[in-house]
């Protein structure tokens, strides 16, 4: 309509850039869950047993586990605050692709809330006595395997955005759908240990994460235009 | 509740029909808010919506914006289909509901500086003149929760001065504003009729606008 239209890659930028902005503003929400983090994985050495033989087993499971737990502690932020002041309506009537800008915003999502948790999981493997031959495959299926979670976790908090109490329905909905990740996650992990070839799993993990950001977006701008209409 | 039929004023500017909606029917819980409303939006007019508490004004609102689609009927957008032509639809529509899409956390400007470039490519210079225009000198940089009710409503009417946008959907955009800000927004809605735009706006104020007319739900 007008000559000084934007496109849909400085507006994917826009929304970005203001996610990113808003999580620094606000950053209790980005350090509750990176704590929350790295205080369940302290705790199992403390309450199962300090002897490395035992927390090697557990390790990957542990630091999996952990993940999910903090990727939906964190999930609620993402729409929660738009909605409320109308942001999200303005996002809604927007002349750009929806995907692209829920695209932005799962993006922004994970750069605070997935990949911290990502770069500091070295250290907390080092405190579960993982071998450390084992770290590359760690760190390389968490980096494939957070962005899943925020990408899949993006849907089901676009659906309960409207409902006044959620309680845990954002649970009930996100775990099934997390569970496949976590459980190929772990084994590559385990492979390693094993001295197996962890590609397999990891090339599964790519193909979830290929397919989760090209479909899980749509999903989520549906549910969206649902939980707003 | 109601059927209702739009009091056109005199000097109706009638050559081009921009948004046409006809027999609009919308029930929400078993209770008609309206049925068979029809009317037309042509270029160069303000059309207020009047009508009782929960007569469905902004339920009418948030449909001709394509927020809500539980109502039968149909609303054509110079003559066609909206769904047909949503990006061009969207691109020239701007739409300020009761909750006015600003951010507490962000400033004024960045809070416009990303719902404008939504829609246009914006620069700096703009946003501050138009902050400047709606009485926000000097809170361009402060985040909009130590702002009033009223300082937030600014902010997004901010967008009206900024937007090329030839449709303006508003609920209710007086309701925080002091009597310097109804005045400001009148004559900024008045502008953009005289400049071959239209505006839809619910309020319980009488307008004070020359392009007026007005439409009576329930």
């Amino acid at each position: 309509m007008t000559e000084k239209q934007t496109t849909t890659w400085a507006a994917f930028l826009a929304t970005l850039k203001r996610d990113l902005l808003i999580a620094f503003k606000k950053k209790n929400d980005i350090v509750n869950p990176f704590m929350f983090f790295i205080i369940v994985v302290s705790l199992f050495p403390i309450g199962i047993s300090p002897e490395s033989d035992r927390l090697t087993e557990i390790a990957a499971g542990v630091i999996w586990i952990s993940v999910l737990l903090a990727s939906m502690l964190s999930m609620d932020n993402l729409y929660r605050s738009d909605f409320e002041d109308g942001s999200l309506e303005q996002l809604l009537l927007s002349p750009h692709p929806l995907f692209f800008l829920v695209l932005a915003k799962n993006i922004s999502h994970w750069l605070v809330s997935g990949l911290p948790v990502v770069l500091v999981s070295p250290i907390l493997a080092y405190m579960l006595a993982l071998p450390t031959e084992a770290y590359g495959t760690l760190v390389l299926s968490l980096l494939l395997g957070t962005p899943i979670m925020s990408l899949v976790g993006s849907i089901a908090v676009a659906l309960t955005v409207g409902l006044g109490s959620r309680g845990l329905i954002l649970a009930v909905i996100t775990l099934p759908m997390s569970v496949p990740v976590l459980i190929f996650g772990t084994l590559a992990v385990q492979s390693t240990l094993n001295s197996q070839s962890p590609v397999g799993y990891l090339s599964l993990m790519l193909v979830m994460l290929s397919v989760s950001a090209s479909l899980a977006p749509l999903a989520s701008a549906a549910a969206l235009k649902i939980s707003v209409n | 509740m109601s059927s209702a039929a739009p009091t056109t004023s005199p000097n109706a500017n009638t050559d081009k029909i921009m948004l046409a909606a006809r027999e609009l029917f919308c029930a929400r819980d078993d209770r008609v808010l309206f049925k068979n409303l029809s009317f037309d939006l042509p270029q160069g007019q303000v059309l207020q919506v009047q009508g009782s508490n929960g007569s469905g004004k902004t339920t009418l609102m948030r449909i001709l914006c394509g927020l809500n689609d539980s109502y039968e009927g149909s609303i054509k957008w110079y003559g066609q289909e909206i769904e047909d032509q949503t990006a061009s639809f969207f691109s020239s529509l701007l739409y300020i509901g009761h909750r006015v899409g600003v951010s507490k956390v962000l400033t004024p400007a960045e809070n416009l500086r990303w719902s404008c470039s939504l829609k246009q490519a914006i620069n700096d210079e703009q946003i501050m003149a138009a902050l400047k225009e709606v009485g926000l000198r000097g809170f361009e940089e402060s985040p909009c929760y130590t702002l009033s009710a009223g300082q937030q409503q600014r902010v997004s009417l901010a967008r009206l001065i900024i937007s090329p946008a030839s449709l303006w959907v508003l609920d209710e955009p007086f309701t925080t504003l002091d009597t310097k800000g109804v005045a400001m927004l009148e004559k900024i809605m008045q502008r953009q009729a005289q400049t071959g735009g239209s505006v839809m706006v619910t309020t319980h104020h009488s307008l004070r606008i020359d392009e007026l007319t007005v439409l009576s739900l329930g």
